[in-house]
């Protein structure tokens, strides 16, 4: 698997022939063959919302971070707060180039005192890789670096029935974690990693085991009633819950502060990128990212223009139609002056300037 | 899969000759499938003069937005309303409750010569994807 497949065609999970035997429709994605749907991207996204649905997230990043300085090193390239972390626990964080810029949005779980887990973007996986092996050789060399994504796979299991199927698939009763917990765990009598993390605004794990056992778990959590789901739905429903992705909605131009993620920054320590966003926090940002609901029934996609007056004030980062609520949502960056709630816009659809509204972050809360 | 009994356009979409001599037109059974869900179709009003392989719609999808070409030219008699509430039809029933519009041709004898029977739309298909 992995690395061995390379070239064009892209790397192959170890789900490959399970997304085949499923009938999945495979896309280049981020240097891998991913599934972008199965039975639909909208009968997939309802699946998550009212029972569940897995997803095979193993093209993203999982890099070990351990030794005497990991924490150190951590801090550093991360703009929340390590340090404090409760063994056991996880925390969503950026990272950040040294002008502040938004290098990957990750999950950090702390596993020991010494040791973290690293989920990163598979788009992203070689820069990040790179920047921790920069500042480990630079200034935090007791630390050891770990990059296991090829020999893992990484199964997100979303939806409100996720917690009764894993409870009935481990001894170890993952459904008592809290959000954003972790625990080591038998699954299926194999070992295994799970989070109660995901990307979808519903409860729900993700679990990381050892390749060799990743389609016999797949298999398993299929059979227990959870619909298989490729990235496109994971797109809409990640979009629902208000969540921005990488290289759509956040990228290295543009800053937490202006992302809306300021509650991930600790600006009070030291981290890569901290002495451009206290001058940014002190200045003030001059765009915004907002969501949007759109009138009418075309689609606000990425890129589009946003209007206020006839003139350009912005530009859609991410757009679709939302099946949970039954109309067209966005996100995207406009002129701060413009982004309170409440405020009417236009968006340029192919030369049709649509009303929109600003409205707050996340579209969709489940209850 | 591509019914024998009408004609295709190179932009996915088929023209149907019916009993009182208008033209019905949808798009293939390829083409909802590589939209994925439609969740939008945008027709011309009834009166509304197209013109072969001109511009008459957009489709969108969950993923994507497709502009929709009249097979055949003349004025636009009827539009199937359906759609409007239910554009999963193009999806579930792409070469008969998903039709989206009828055609009153000016010139259907030529122009429906210049489209492809359903074997040449298959070959076309099958040429596209090598």
């Amino acid at each position: 698997m992995g690395e061995a497949n390379g070239g064009a065609a892209g790397m192959r999970t170890a789900l490959y022939e399970s997304h085949m035997g499923l009938g999945g429709r495979m896309v280049p994605f981020a240097g891998w063959e991913m599934p972008v749907q199965y039975a639909g991207i909208l009968a997939e996204a309802n699946a998550v919302r009212s029972k569940g649905g897995i997803f095979d997230v193993s093209h993203m990043g999982r890099i070990y971070v351990s030794g005497a300085q990991a924490t150190e090193l951590m801090e550093w390239i991360q703009t929340g707060r390590i340090g404090n972390l409760r063994i056991g626990r996880a925390r969503y964080s950026l990272i950040c180039d040294e002008a502040g810029g938004i290098m990957d949005d990750t999950v950090s779980y702390r596993l020991e005192e010494d040791r973290y887990l690293l989920i990163c973007n598979a788009s992203n996986r070689p820069a990040v890789v790179e920047w921790l092996e920069r500042w480990r050789r630079e200034r935090y060399s007791q630390t050891t670096l770990e990059d296991v994504t090829t020999d893992t796979v990484m199964i997100a299991v979303q939806g409100p029935d996720a917690a009764s199927l894993v409870d009935g698939m481990s001894g170890d009763s993952p459904s008592s974690l809290r959000f954003f917990a972790s625990m080591e765990a038998a699954v299926l009598g194999r070992s295994a990693f799970v989070g109660r993390t995901g990307y979808t605004g519903e409860d729900g794990f993700e679990i990381v085991s050892d390749a060799r056992d990743g389609a016999d778990l797949w298999k398993a959590l299929h059979e227990g009633g959870m619909a298989p789901c490729g990235l496109g739905a994971r797109d809409v429903l990640r979009l629902e819950a208000g969540l921005p992705l990488h290289g759509s909605d956040i990228d290295l131009t543009t800053t937490p502060l202006e992302a809306g993620l300021g509650r991930f920054v600790r600006l009070g320590k030291e981290f890569a990128g901290s002495e451009a966003l206290r001058r940014q926090k002190e200045e003030g940002v001059e765009r915004s990212l907002v969501g949007l609901f759109s009138e009418g029934r075309s689609i606000p996609r990425h890129d589009y223009s946003i209007l206020s007056e006839g003139k350009s004030v912005g530009r859609i980062t991410s757009g679709s139609y939302s099946p949970t609520l039954d109309r067209n949502i966005a996100m995207g960056y406009v002129q701060t002056r413009l982004s309170e709630e409440g405020q009417s816009l236009q968006i340029d659809i192919r030369g049709r300037p649509t009303g929109a509204m600003v409205t707050s972050l996340p579209f969709y809360k489940r209850k | 899969m591509n019914p024998r009994d009408r004609k295709y356009s190179k932009e996915h979409e088929w023209a149907l000759v019916d009993g009182s001599g208008l033209v019905v037109v949808g798009i293939t059974d390829y083409a909802q499938d590589q939209l994925g869900d439609v969740v939008y179709v945008e027709l011309p009003n009834a009166g509304t003069e197209v013109e072969q392989f001109g511009k008459m719609g957009e489709i969108e999808s969950v993923k994507a937005v497709s502009d929709i070409f009249a097979p055949v030219g003349g004025q636009v008699v009827e539009v199937n309303g359906e759609l409007e509430g239910q554009p999963e039809l193009v999806n579930d029933d792409p070469t008969g409750g998903g039709w989206m519009v009828k055609v009153g041709p000016e010139n259907a004898d030529v122009e429906m010569a210049n489209l492809m029977s359903a074997e040449e739309y298959e070959s076309f298909l099958e040429s596209e994807a090598h």
